[in-house]
């Protein structure tokens, strides 16, 4: 028994058949094609599926795809526009925020919800903030880093802050 | 010419703009048309004999196309799973291993069949409806006892669970040593089985073309070179028929170097399903089954004078193997022979023992042997200054290799190439304040707060390596690295490496090296790697902190031929001895006229014309192999500043000081990322990480990253780092390794500092993790 889904992704409409127990993240890498969204565990340990679900950081292995229908959701591909990087990626770019990269489109995801919900936060606030998503290489040091210094850039430049909420362009 | 400074900057890895965006190609964004996907059934057992498997609800499942049994491979797959003899010579018993169980499964997680189906989903599905009947039999798991006579058996029908025992010096050597002595030390150390964890768990898609009898096969490694040798060879195909390819890999850490069951079956159930066939791996079936790291524990004793002065040294390294051996498990013996770390000793007795269990293998796991050195010494020389009221930093200094001591020739013949430890050890005394914070830990002591600070002095061997030691290491391959340089006609450079990255950032570094050398482009010079089918025959990947200092050096010597042959043919273009032409700055000129010169590009371009210097064939490229000398020795002074906590047992850790010297550094922010990382994973080590099986009953009950725990943000603090630079000898870059410099360092100096911090209970030593139960039970027991 299949259900329709219906979801607007990165700004784009979609629309599937789906089985009710296929989670949102096989529907966005699997049927949609964004496979910027990865799977690091099996249970909602990792975070390096996160993605914005109408404009708040969700685990997308912890949704149904179902649970999305009439949502609208960002994932790491629609960051960045027109061929310009979000002030996140380009701070996680600048600060060597990654290394081998799994992990990276979730804590972006992740961070652009933090920085929506407090635009400076202090390095203790951005531990917390972001103690959900693992990271096996980095240790944490540069990603911290990034955040702050996307934090910088984003309050300098708030027009670009806009690339987070829901939906999109 | 800004050309000539890549060498030593700060670039930003050109590998980034792809992942962070979204667009990397990790193994399972990968697909082909009328992919076919896999599910594995698993033994739920950690020892049993399978006395009949029924597949028939699942041959019935939807979408379910085929189900198979060990017997359905056997006209598939030959041989057993390689095992190199590393540095133990003499192999007492190595377990046969079939990629899938037939008659006995020996850990939890042992393939006994596998479900082929249309999606996902019924494969998992199907494989659920496969029916197992088991006959348990008693589970190894305590490798003290599975030493003993009568012990169970891992597997059975062997003689014992000894996989190997090899004593490297006898105590004869450390005799003289012991007789010397003031004060012996003794101390037991365990090792914590630990996890790799790379974030991206593995996967294979592999597709048999049944008429071309070609084999390709992507999948997230390490070396795929290897995997093309090993499963071709399985598969009874000629090597030049498989391809495999490695694209983006989401870490490694060790456990994607070694060939897996499912690298086997993958292609295997591609040829007889005839279609291309998909696996990715889910995290429990990962913890479960890539290989693990550590697991061993240590009997040490060391000899010194009143003074401080370290004598002796007699240690066996106890490893728990695993259900089956490791392709390069031996390697882990590797601690024995780096035991005395950065000092010197009279004379050092080692053995080792390779201990049976039912559990899964045990491989390298960053830093493989060199943490578990470094660890041992490290503890053992804090165990002796604690015993003779010396302050650690004294006892390091007074027993050093000295600077001018260099090439050292070590206790088991190995020669360290250069170092200056003491150098290192200032430069992190002063970072880290440490006269004001032995002050500081008074005060507190005497508020019945505990404050440690703790020392790791740590030296590494790395960049393997020499064919002598090498080539009879693995059973014939010598561990050496290739390259190819190409030059096209417009002089845009595209260079292969065997080496392969997994977050290293190879294609930013080596085009670095190939731009300074070749005075071209940084944008102009490409680096490929991971696909056997591009570049040289061979290739020996990414492990042991290698890279650089093997395959970085094989690069430099490709662009080395090239400008070779450029000379000789921009001397033809200029009319001038080849002698007398120089190469400078991306242009050939004739010594003493700048002006009459040729730009790199010209030469190029000429190179692929007419009229060249007879005897000269078109084209410009070279290939190299690099066969190192020796190999190469970082070191450092690492420190940990903890609190315990009195009450709850938990550890602070308040400041952590790293000064690293690899030698001369490519690019110090990806140095520095390096570092990060692996001292993120040694406090994992120290602090928090350990894979847990039921004693009894062999079940893993770490199995998911609820109950691993994988350090998050909140547990690793601001690691503050600094370099110290002495250029290696062994090389013409002068570099060192640096990948796993940070996991060999860091546990020692968080457990150093935790002892240090509960000395005043008189606790002397404290394994690893150092979990808060762990510390309030001693704290509690102290004193009694």
């Amino acid at each position: 028994m299949k259900h329709k889904v219906a979801t607007t992704v990165n700004g784009r409409r979609h629309e599937h058949e789906v089985e009710p127990r296929l989670l949102l993240v096989h529907h966005l890498r699997d049927n949609l094609g964004l496979t910027g969204t990865h799977i690091g565990c099996d249970t909602s340990q990792c975070g390096a599926c996160t993605i914005l679900v109408d404009g708040k950081a969700v685990k997308s292995c912890t949704m149904f795809a179902v649970q999305a229908e009439g949502k609208s959701l960002t994932t790491i591909e629609g960051m960045a526009k027109d061929g310009q990087l979000h002030p996140i990626q380009q701070a996680f770019w600048d600060e060597h925020g990654l290394q081998c990269g799994y992990c990276t489109p979730g804590f972006i995801m992740a961070a652009a919800y933090l920085l929506e919900q407090n635009p400076n936060p202090t390095e203790d606030e951005i531990r917390k903030g972001l103690e959900g998503n693992l990271c096996r290489c980095t240790g944490y040091v540069n990603i911290i880093k990034a955040v702050q210094t996307a934090a910088k850039t984003m309050s300098t430049a708030p027009a670009r802050k806009t690339t987070v909420t829901a939906g999109g362009n | 010419m800004a050309v000539t400074q890549l060498v030593g900057a700060k670039i930003h890895r050109r590998e980034d703009p792809r992942l962070i965006t979204g667009h990397g190609h990790y193994i399972d964004d990968f697909t082909r048309q009328g992919t076919a996907y896999a599910a594995f059934v698993r033994s739920p057992f950690a020892h049993a004999r399978i006395k009949s498997i029924d597949i028939t609800d699942a041959s019935k499942a939807p979408g379910v196309t085929s189900v198979y049994t060990a017997r359905d491979f056997k006209s598939q797959l030959a041989g057993t799973h390689p095992a190199a003899p590393a540095f133990v010579a003499e192999k007492k018993y190595i377990p046969e291993r079939f990629p899938i169980a037939e008659k006995e499964v020996c850990y939890q997680g042992e393939i006994v069949a596998a479900v082929l189906a249309e999606t996902r989903g019924q494969a998992v599905d199907g494989a659920n409806l496969i029916q197992v009947d088991y006959e348990e039999l008693p589970a190894v798991m305590d490798t003290e006892k599975a030493m003993a006579k009568g012990s169970p058996l891992a597997h059975e029908g062997a003689a014992d669970n000894i996989s190997w025992d090899l004593t490297y010096t006898g105590a004869e050597v450390s005799d003289a040593a012991f007789k010397e002595a003031d004060v012996v030390v003794k101390e037991r150390i365990l090792q914590n089985r630990l996890a790799p964890i790379p974030m991206e768990p593995r996967g294979v898609l592999a597709e048999y073309e049944t008429y071309d009898k070609k084999l390709t096969i992507w999948m997230s490694s390490q070396n795929p070179h290897f995997i093309r040798l090993f499963v071709s060879g399985a598969m009874g195909l000629k090597e030049s028929q498989v391809r495999v390819i490695s694209p983006d890999v989401g870490g490694g850490f060790g456990s994607k170097i070694s060939p897996y069951p499912e690298d086997y079956l993958v292609p295997a159930l591609s040829r007889l399903s005839e279609r291309p066939v998909k696996w990715t791996e889910t995290r429990t079936e990962s913890i479960q089954n890539a290989t693990h790291g550590r697991g061993q524990y240590y009997d040490v004793e060391v000899a010194a004078k009143k003074d401080g002065t370290l004598l002796g040294m007699r240690m066996t390294q106890y490893l728990d193997v695993g259900a089956y051996v490791g392709t390069f498990s031996a390697f882990q013996a590797c601690a024995c022979l780096m035991a005395g770390g950065a000092y010197k000793w009279k004379g050092i007795s080692a053995r080792t023992i390779g201990i049976l269990t039912n559990r899964v293998p045990t491989d390298p796991y960053r830093g493989a042997g060199r943490p578990e050195a470094t660890h041992l010494v490290e503890r053992m020389v804090d165990l002796v200054a604690l015993e003779l009221k010396m302050d650690p930093v004294e006892i390091r200094r007074k027993n050093f290799i000295q600077p001018k001591e260099f090439p050292y020739t070590q206790n088991f013949g190995l020669v360290i190439d250069s170092g200056d430890y003491e150098k290192a050890l200032e430069v992190a005394l002063k970072m880290v304040g440490y006269e004001d914070l032995r002050k500081k830990q008074a005060e507190l002591r005497k508020q019945g707060r505990y404050l440690g600070i703790g020392f790791s002095t740590w030296i590494e061997l790395c960049g393997f390596g020499p064919s002598a030691a090498t080539a009879p290491a693995t059973g014939g391959i010598a561990l050496v690295e290739s390259a190819q340089v190409r030059v096209t006609p417009t002089g845009s450079v595209i260079v292969y490496t065997g080496t392969h990255s997994h977050g290293q950032g190879h294609e930013t570094t080596f085009s670095q090296i190939v731009a300074d050398q070749l005075g071209v482009p940084y944008d102009s010079v490409e680096l490929r790697h991971g696909d056997t089918s591009e570049g040289t025959a061979f290739g020996y990947g990414t492990y042991g902190s290698r890279s650089l200092a093997v395959g970085g050096v094989a690069i430099s010597m490709a662009a080395g031929k090239v400008i070779d042959k450029g000379k000789k043919l921009a001397a033809h273009m200029l009319e001038a001895a080849e002698e007398d032409v120089v190469y400078e700055n991306g242009s050939f000129h004739v010594k003493g006229s700048p002006d009459k010169a040729k730009a790199f590009g010209e030469v190029a371009f000429a190179s692929y014309g007419m009229g060249l210097p007879e005897g000269m064939e078109q084209g410009l490229e070279a290939v190299a192999y690099f066969d190192p000398p020796n190999l190469v020795w970082p070191f450092g002074t690492h420190i940990a500043v903890v609190e315990v906590d009195a009450e709850t047992g938990a550890v602070q850790l308040q400041k952590y000081v790293a000064v690293d010297d690899c030698g001369n550094i490519i690019n110090p922010m990806i140095v520095d990322g390096q570092i990060h990382g692996g001292v993120a994973q040694a406090i994992g080590q120290a602090l928090y990480e350990e894979v847990v099986y039921d004693d009894e009953t062999g079940q893993l009950k770490t199995g998911t990253m609820i109950d691993y725990m994988v350090p998050s943000m909140g547990e690793i603090p601001t690691l503050n780092l600094d370099h110290t630079i002495t250029p290696s000898p062994t090389n013409d870059l002068g570099v060192k390794g640096i990948g796993e410099a940070g996991t060999i360092a860091a546990s020692a100096a968080v457990i150093n500092a935790i002892c240090d911090a509960l000395s005043p209970l008189g606790i002397k030593h404290v394994d690893m993790p150092a979990s808060p139960d762990r510390l309030w039970h001693m704290m509690k027991g102290a004193g009694k």
